[in-house]
C-alpha cells in the first residue's frame, strides 16, 4: 500500500506491506535508524516517536496509519552543530548511558515538556514510567527533564519574583 | 602537571553522548547491506524431548525463502559452545551444541535458523516447520535434578556437573566450640540482565579472500574470533569481530551463544549476508539467566558477637548446558559468602545442578547479589539472637584497614587464594551511618504510621574487579598532530570512550580535544584483548593505556631527536611541539611521514576490591503487602575515581537493578519446564515511578596497590547488598509479627503471604 506522511518536516512516500510497523518503516525503509525497537509489544517506549504532537509507540502504529501525519524522530528533534537544550540536560545529568533507550526518551520528554513546561517530579516520572531504561535508574533522567523545563516556558516560582 | 592535564577526577561529560542524544548511534540492526538475507529462528517449545523429525518442505516453499539450516547441515561433528572461564574437564560433558541434533533441553533451544529476503518472511516460515518431538520427563528444579531420575545427559549418569568448595580454617573445629550457632535456608529467585537492545548480529561472507566479517560482537571479541575460528575451520586473522554500539551488556551480551556461530555459518552457507535480530520474547528465553541460588547455611558465634564461622551446602540452578561464563556465579556464592567479614573458618560446597531450562551465566554481581543476600539475613537474624545491635555486630567483624592484603577462602577446584587488596571498612560504614541519618531513622523501626510498618537496614560489602591476566591499547600520533587510541577492552554502554580519552590526555599531556577518537570496536585494534568484564575495563584497558603512553612519548622524543638533531633524552615534548635544546622545536603536526605507534599492555594476576555500605528505609502496607522504598544510600570506595559523573551512574544504575531482583524480576517455569515470562508484560523491571529516592555517595580514600591508576572496578558494587538490605529492612519493619523473609522477590504477594503466616500478634493480613 501507498502511504505519504510528512517525517521531519520532508515528504515520505512510501509502498509498503498493511503489515509494517511504522517503526519498522522509519528504520528500514526511511532508514531514520534514531528510532530504536526494544520491544515490539508497546512497553519499553525505545520506538516512542511524536505523530501529531502526541508521543506514540512507533511498534504499536502500522506505517499506513501514519497517512497523512505529521511524525517527529529524535533525528528531528536534532541539529548538526550544537545539542537543544533538552539534549544538552541529558548530557549534563549523567541521563544517558549506553544510548538505547535515549531516543525514546527525549521525545516523550519532549512531547511532555511542549504540553506541560511546568511538570513537577512526580508528573516527570509518571509520564517517563512507559519508558524503560536498564543503564541509569533513572534519577538522573528525571534530573535532566526538570532541569530542561526552562527551556519550553517553565518559570520557576524563585525566577517569578521581582 | 598542566593544568589541561587534571581530567581523571572530573566530572567530564561524555564524548558518546553527542552521537546517542541525537540518535546517531550506530547499534547493529541500523546496518544494512545489499542482498542481504534476514535470520529467523526456531526454537524448541519443550523442555526435554527427543527429536524424531524436522520436515522443512512445506517452510521451504514460501514466497521469499531462500535456505533452512538445520544440524542435518552442519556434518557429523555439531560444535559445542565451550566454557570461557574456569574451562574444567568436569564441565565438558555438558557442553551446548550449536543448534540441537538429538536432544532438546530447554524451551528456546535453537532448532533450525531460517534464512529469507525479510525479517517478516522468515518469521512467517518458522511456523510452517514440523517439529516431531518425543517429550521427555522435564526436570523443572534443583530438586528433581539432584534425584537423577531424569537425566538431561544420559551418558554422563547424573545432573550434577560439578561441585565447587570454599575452605578456610577450620570451620567443624569452630562450630564445636561456638557460643552459638544457627542454621538457615535461603533463596534467590532466576532473574536476569536484560539488556534494552536484544542482541544481533550481521555476518558476511568476503569468498574470494576466504575472509569474515562480523557486526553485533560485543564484550569479548578476541574470546569470540578464537572459538569462532576454531568452530569453522579458519585462522583468526581471518575473522574481523566488529564491536557496534552496545546497548547494554551487565554481563549477558556478547558471551559466545549458539548463534554466534549459526549466523556466520549461515553467511558462509549461503554466499549472502545475513542478519539476524533478537526479538524481546527470545531475548527473555535464551540469552544468560542468572541468580537462582539457594543454601542451607550455619553461622557460629561467641557470645559477644564475634563470628567464628560459616559452613553449610549451596545449590546453584544452572540450567541446561554449561556454557562460557556459567559456573561463576556458583563458585562467588561460595568465595564471597564472608563477604567484608573477618571470618575465619568456612566450608560450603556449591553443587551445579543442570535442569530444563535456559542455561546460566553472569548478571552483574555475580552469585555476590545472591550470597550477600543470604549472609545479611543471616547478620541480622545473629545479631538479634544475641541480643546486639545489628551495626555492633558488623562493626566488631568487619576486616580492618591492618588486615589488608587480607586473605579470603580458597575455591576448589580451579581457582586459587585472592585476596582484599585495600580499603577502611569501618570508614565506610561510618558514613553510610552519617548520611543517611542512622541514629535518628532507626527509631522509626517497626513503627506503624497511617497504615504502614517502617523498617531500616544496613548492609556492608565487597566489589571484586580489575580480571587479568592482560589488557592491550595502542595510541598513534597521526600525521596532522592528534592522537588515537585503540583498546582492547570493549563498550557496552559504560562510557569507555570517554574515561579513557582522560586517561589518554592526562597521560600524554595534551588537552581532551587533541584525541581523535577512541576506538575499541574490532579485532583489529589492538594484537590481543580481553574485553569488559569483572569490571576489568577501567584498572585493565586504563592501564593499558599508560603503558602505551609511556612508550609512544618515547617514540616521538626518538623521532623528534633526529629532526632536532639531538638526543632523545633533550627532547620534551610540550603542548602540540616537540622541544630540544636552544630553544629549537619542531611541531607534531607533520613530525613523521607516517603516524607514530606503539602498543603498550597491562598485565595482572590480582584483583581489585571496592567496598562500601548501603541503607535503606522501607515502608510496608500491612494489608496490601506492598513495600514502598522511602530512602536508600549507597556509599562506595573505588580507588581513583576517573569520572565521578559515570561512577554514580554506575552505582545507582546498578543499585536500580538490584532493586529489580529484590523486588520485582522473576523468570517463571511451570513444572513442565515451560518458560511463563516471556514478554515485558510479565517480566517486571523497574520503571521511573517505581524507586524516587535513592542516593550514592562515592569516595576514593583507598587506592587499589595493584595497579598504576589506583583504580577499582567499580560497575557491579551498586548491585550486591541490595537483596540483603531491602530484605533485612522489611523484616525490621514487621519484626513485631516475627516475619522473616528468606526469598526473593519482596512481591506485595509474598510480603502478604509473609504476614499472613506470622506468627506474631495482631498479623494484619490475617482479617
Amino acid at each position: 500500500m501507498r502511504v505519504r506522511f510528512k517525517v521531519n518536516g520532508t515528504e515520505a512516500d512510501v509502498d509498503v506491506e498493511p503489515r509494517l510497523t511504522l517503526a519498522d518503516c522509519l528504520r528500514h525503509r526511511l532508514r531514520l535508524t534514531g528510532t530504536h525497537v526494544g520491544c515490539e509489544h508497546g512497553v519499553c517506549g525505545a520506538c516512542t516517536v511524536i505523530v501529531d504532537g502526541a508521543a506514540v509507540r512507533a511498534c504499536l502504529m502500522l506505517a499506513v496509519q501514519a497517512e497523512g501525519a505529521e511524525v517527529v524522530t529524535v533525528e528531528g528533534l536534532s541539529h548538526d552543530d550544537h545539542l537543544t537544550p533538552l539534549q544538552a540536560s541529558f548530557r549534563k545529568h549523567h541521563a544517558l548511558q549506553c544510548g538505547f533507550c535515549t531516543p525514546g526518551m527525549i521525545t516523550t520528554a519532549h512531547a511532555l515538556l511542549s504540553e506541560e513546561p511546568d511538570c513537577d517530579a512526580d508528573r516527570v516520572r509518571e509520564v517517563l514510567s512507559g519508558n524503560l531504561c536498564r543503564c541509569t535508574g533513572y534519577i538522573s533522567i528525571v534530573e535532566a527533564v526538570l532541569d530542561a523545563r526552562a527551556a519550553y516556558g517553565y518559570e520557576s516560582e524563585a525566577a517569578k519574583k521581582p | 602537571m598542566r593544568s589541561v592535564n587534571a581530567f581523571i577526577g572530573s566530572p567530564i561529560e561524555r564524548l558518546e553522548d553527542l552521537r546517542f542524544l541525537r540518535g546517531r548511534g550506530e547499534y547493529v540492526d541500523d546496518l544494512t547491506r545489499p542482498g542481504l538475507l534476514h535470520a529467523a529462528i526456531l526454537r524448541s517449545a519443550h523442555a526435554h524431548g527427543r527429536i524424531r523429525a524436522i520436515d522443512t518442505s512445506g517452510a521451504l516453499a514460501l514466497r521469499g525463502m531462500r535456505c533452512i539450516i538445520t544440524a542435518a547441515d552442519l556434518g557429523p561433528q555439531v560444535p559445542t559452545v565451550p566454557m570461557r572461564l574456569q574451562p574444567l574437564p568436569e564441565f565438558e560433558p555438558f557442553a551446548q551444541p550449536v543448534i540441537a541434533r538429538d536432544k532438546v533441553r530447554y524451551v528456546g533451544e535453537v532448532l533450525a535458523v531460517v534464512l529469507a529476503d525479510s525479517a517478516a518472511l522468515a518469521e512467517d516460515a518458522l511456523a510452517e516447520i514440523v517439529v516431531d518431538i518425543e517429550p521427555l520427563p522435564p526436570v523443572a528444579d534443583r530438586h528433581a535434578s539432584a534425584q537423577n531420575a531424569s537425566l538431561l545427559f544420559e551418558e554422563t549418569g547424573s545432573n550434577l556437573a560439578l561441585k565447587f568448595h570454599a575452605v578456610l580454617g577450620d570451620a567443624e573445629a569452630a562450630f564445636r566450640r561456638a557460643d552459638y550457632v544457627r542454621r538457615e535456608s535461603f533463596r534467590v529467585q532466576r532473574h536476569m540482565a536484560m539488556p534494552m537492545e536484544t542482541r544481533g548480529l550481521l555476518a558476511e561472507w568476503d569468498a574470494a579472500r576466504a575472509r569474515l566479517t562480523v557486526n553485533g560482537a560485543a564484550k569479548v571479541l578476541f574470546f569470540n574470533r578464537r572459538t569462532l575460528a576454531k568452530q569453522m575451520g579458519l585462522t583468526e586473522d581471518a575473522i574481523d569481530m566488529v564491536e557496534n554500539d552496545v546497548g547494554g551488556g551487565f554481563g549477558a551480551r556478547g558471551e559466545f551463544y549458539p548463534e554466534d556461530f549459526l549466523i556466520p555459518f549461515a553467511a558462509r552457507h549461503t554466499g549472502r549476508p545475513v542478519k539476524w535480530i533478537e526479538d524481546r520474547r527470545e531475548q527473555l528465553m535464551t540469552i544468560n539467566h542468572a541468580r537462582e541460588q539457594e543454601c542451607d547455611i550455619e553461622i557460629a558465634c561467641a557470645r559477644d558477637g564475634t563470628i567464628l564461622g560459616l559452613r553449610g551446602h549451596a545449590y546453584s540452578d544452572v540450567g541446561a548446558y554449561m556454557r562460557t561464563n556459567g559456573a561463576i556465579s556458583a563458585r562467588n556464592v561460595a568465595q564471597f559468602m564472608s563477604g567484608p567479614y573477618r571470618i575465619h573458618n568456612i566450608d560450603i560446597d556449591v553443587a551445579l545442578q543442570l535442569t530444563n531450562k535456559t542455561p546460566v551465566g553472569t548478571y552483574r554481581g555475580p552469585g555476590r547479589f545472591e550470597t550477600d543476600f543470604f549472609r545479611e539475613r543471616l547478620l541480622d537474624m545473629a545479631a538479634h539472637d544475641l541480643g546486639l545491635d545489628r551495626i555492633e555486630l558488623r562493626r566488631r567483624n568487619l576486616v580492618s584497614k591492618a588486615e589488608m592484603p587480607y586473605t579470603i577462602a580458597t575455591i576448589t577446584p580451579y581457582e586459587s587464594k585472592d585476596a582484599f587488596d585495600s580499603g577502611d571498612y569501618q570508614v565506610t560504614l561510618g558514613r553510610c551511618l552519617d548520611e543517611f541519618g542512622w541514629a535518628e531513622k532507626a527509631k522509626l523501626s517497626g513503627k506503624l504510621i497511617e497504615g504502614r510498618y517502617h523498617g531500616l537496614a544496613l548492609g556492608c560489602f565487597v566489589e571484586g574487579g580489575a580480571a587479568g591476566p592482560k589488557e592491550s591499547a595502542r595510541l598513534v600520533l597521526e600525521t596532522d598532530g592528534v592522537f588515537t587510541v585503540y583498546v582492547g577492552s570493549s563498550a557496552v554502554g559504560q562510557g569507555l570512550e570517554t574515561v579513557f580519552a582522560q586517561i589518554a590526555a592526562d597521560a600524554l599531556e595534551i588537552p581532551m580535544e587533541r584525541i581523535r577518537g577512541v576506538f575499541h570496536g574490532s579485532t583489529s585494534c589492538v594484537s590481543d584483548g580481553y574485553g569488559a568484564y569483572h569490571s576489568r575495563s577501567v584498572v585493565m584497558g586504563g592501564s593499558a593505556i599508560l603503558a602505551a603512553a609511556t612508550g609512544l612519548r618515547e617514540a616521538i622524543r626518538a623521532t623528534a631527536a633526529r629532526r632536532l638533531q639531538c638526543a632523545p633524552s633533550e627532547v620534551t615534548l610540550f603542548d602540540d611541539r616537540a622541544r630540544g635544546p636552544a630553544g629549537r622545536s619542531v611541531p607534531l603536526a607533520g613530525l613523521a611521514e607516517a603516524p607514530i605507534s606503539f602498543e603498550g599492555s597491562f598485565l595482572n594476576k590480582k584483583h581489585t576490591y571496592a567496598y562500601g555500605a548501603h541503607a535503606a528505609h522501607v515502608a510496608v502496607d500491612g494489608k496490601l503487602g506492598h513495600v514502598a522504598l522511602i530512602d536508600y544510600l549507597a556509599v562506595e570506595d573505588c580507588g581513583r575515581i576517573i569520572n565521578p559523573l559515570t561512577l554514580r551512574g554506575q552505582v545507582i544504575g546498578a543499585l536500580v537493578q538490584g532493586l529489580g531482583g529484590a523486588f520485582l524480576e522473576n523468570l517463571i517455569y511451570d513444572e513442565n519446564g515451560q518458560f511463563l515470562t516471556g514478554s515485558l508484560a510479565d517480566y517486571l523491571v523497574p520503571t521511573a515511578s517505581d524507586f524516587p529516592n535513592l542516593r550514592a555517595v562515592v569516595l576514593e580514600s583507598n587506592p587499589s596497590p595493584i595497579n598504576p591508576l589506583g583504580a577499582k572496578g567499580a560497575g557491579e558494587g551498586g548491585i550486591i547488598p541490595v537483596g540483603g538490605v531491602i530484605a533485612n529492612a522489611v523484616a525490621n519493619a514487621l519484626a513485631t509479627f516475627g516475619v522473616q523473609p528468606r526469598a526473593l522477590p519482596l512481591t506485595p504477594a509474598r510480603v502478604w503471604h509473609l504476614l499472613r503466616d506470622a506468627q506474631g500478634p495482631q498479623s494484619p493480613a490475617v482479617r
